[in-house]
């Protein structure tokens, strides 16, 4: 009789109990990695973010439609690590002449006249232990469109790659997939083919793979 | 169980509402977890950004010239000083040079080329006859036409100056033209014009026949 009345201290239901709990464990773990898998990447943090910016200035407009060639305003990135945002007096090289009383511009011509900076929100930032170089890159055939996207189609520019670390090191394992000869980097439309092992091979690219090759 | 599932749903579908999806547009900047922020953003200058440490009154990283001051580097090819040479200048004691000081080579014309397609073509156009996307879509119509007899006639150095300095409504090139990529330039433009003023005699025999 004793035995008996010890078997019922637990309701049935418990049978299913251990069960459950498995299945909930399961589904909360999994739901949990996929989320960190999901959202704890720069491919989520980074990507699509458009900041506001002070003017509402269009690449689409100046790269696509008027055809201006990127190094025309980032007139630095062919001989600096870094590329750099153009002095207003070279936005006042057209629109001295071109909607030049706009007050879109205002913010140029102000600071064309006195000196104080536009203040641009930069977009793209790898973290301050990473050392990119612009130079070095676009001088060996790597195009703008490959970590910017499609910069010359964006009215507003948009963050389009990660930029992450698996990102570089995707292309600096396999550059013969990315190279382009070095009159069409600024060319972000091409799609064309073109033999990349060649062009590795003839520039004698070596893009390293060792952790001082970015981090210094 | 029921209760559970419920509850599990409702949370994925409203952690998926709350941080939408990859690629997704957003204004915020980007944001990571970080244990040592200070790796990230470290306190130092990097060129054209706010600085919010010591550094300058004003917050600029990076400075801008004195008033009056020409930087040091800026000569013939960026690597020695500003001096104020013909090769510099465009100008001698005479006046604008005639001809210009760096030897016109097929990589200078190639060079030249390259520049002018980058910092002429979109007012000049490709031809240099004033049909750049500038002045055919939006009308800027004091650009000049290269063709002109006037500027066919100009000394080199006059040309040079003009890149340089700019002339009526162009502005001066010399902050994204280094010295010498404003010769090549110079070289191309003469290229230019030999191509609408050339003579049939001036082709050589062989070109000639592959043209008719």
């Amino acid at each position: 009789m004793q035995n008996r009345a010890m078997s019922f201290i637990f309701p049935k239901w418990t049978n299913t109990l251990p069960l459950k709990v498995a299945v909930g464990a399961v589904l909360v773990a999994n739901a949990a990695g996929a989320g960190v898998w999901y959202y704890l990447t720069p491919k989520y943090t980074r990507v699509g973010y458009t900041p506001k910016q002070p003017i509402a200035f269009s690449h689409a407009i100046h790269s696509d439609q008027l055809g201006i060639d990127c190094r025309y305003c980032h007139s630095a990135v062919e001989k600096s690590w870094f590329s750099n945002i153009p002095a207003s007096s070279t936005c006042m090289n057209c629109h001295s002449l071109v909607l030049k009383d706009d007050p879109k511009l205002a913010l140029v011509r102000e600071s064309y006249q006195t000196g104080k900076p536009i203040p641009w929100v930069q977009v793209h930032k790898v973290p301050d232990y990473v050392y990119f170089n612009h130079s070095v890159h676009v001088n060996r055939g790597i195009s703008c469109v490959h970590c910017h996207g499609q910069i010359n189609h964006m009215d507003e520019v948009q963050h389009a790659k990660p930029l992450s670390m698996g990102f570089c090191l995707d292309c600096h394992r396999a550059p013969e997939e990315k190279i382009r000869p070095v009159d069409l980097v600024t060319q972000l439309d091409w799609q064309g083919a073109v033999n990349g092992k060649q062009l590795v091979h003839d520039w004698n690219v070596k893009p390293g793979q060792s952790c001082s090759t970015c981090h210094r | 169980m029921r209760y559970f599932l419920t509850l599990f749903i409702l949370a994925v579908v409203g952690a998926v509402t709350v941080l939408g999806f990859r690629g997704d547009k957003s204004r915020k900047p980007p944001r990571m977890a970080e244990i040592f922020p200070d790796l990230n953003i470290q306190p130092k200058l990097r060129p054209q950004t706010v600085t919010k440490f010591g550094g300058f009154a004003d917050g600029a990283s990076s400075r801008p010239f004195p008033s009056g001051t020409i930087a040091q580097s800026i000569g013939f090819n960026n690597n020695t000083a500003w001096e104020e040479t013909p090769l510099n200048t465009g100008r001698d004691a005479k006046g604008f040079v005639e001809v210009n000081p760096v030897p016109v080579t097929a990589d200078l014309l190639k060079r030249g080329q390259e520049r002018f397609n980058i910092y002429c073509q979109p007012c000049h156009g490709a031809q240099g006859d004033a049909a750049g996307g500038i002045v055919k879509k939006l009308g800027a119509s004091t650009v000049a036409n290269l063709q002109d007899q006037r500027i066919v006639r100009m000394n080199d150095g006059e040309l040079f100056n003009t890149i340089s300095n700019g002339k009526s409504t162009m502005m001066g090139y010399a902050g994204q033209v280094p010295v010498s990529d404003r010769w090549a330039i110079v070289a191309y433009v003469r290229a230019l014009q030999l191509s609408r003023l050339g003579f049939k005699d001036d082709v050589p025999a062989p070109v000639l026949e592959k043209l008719k």
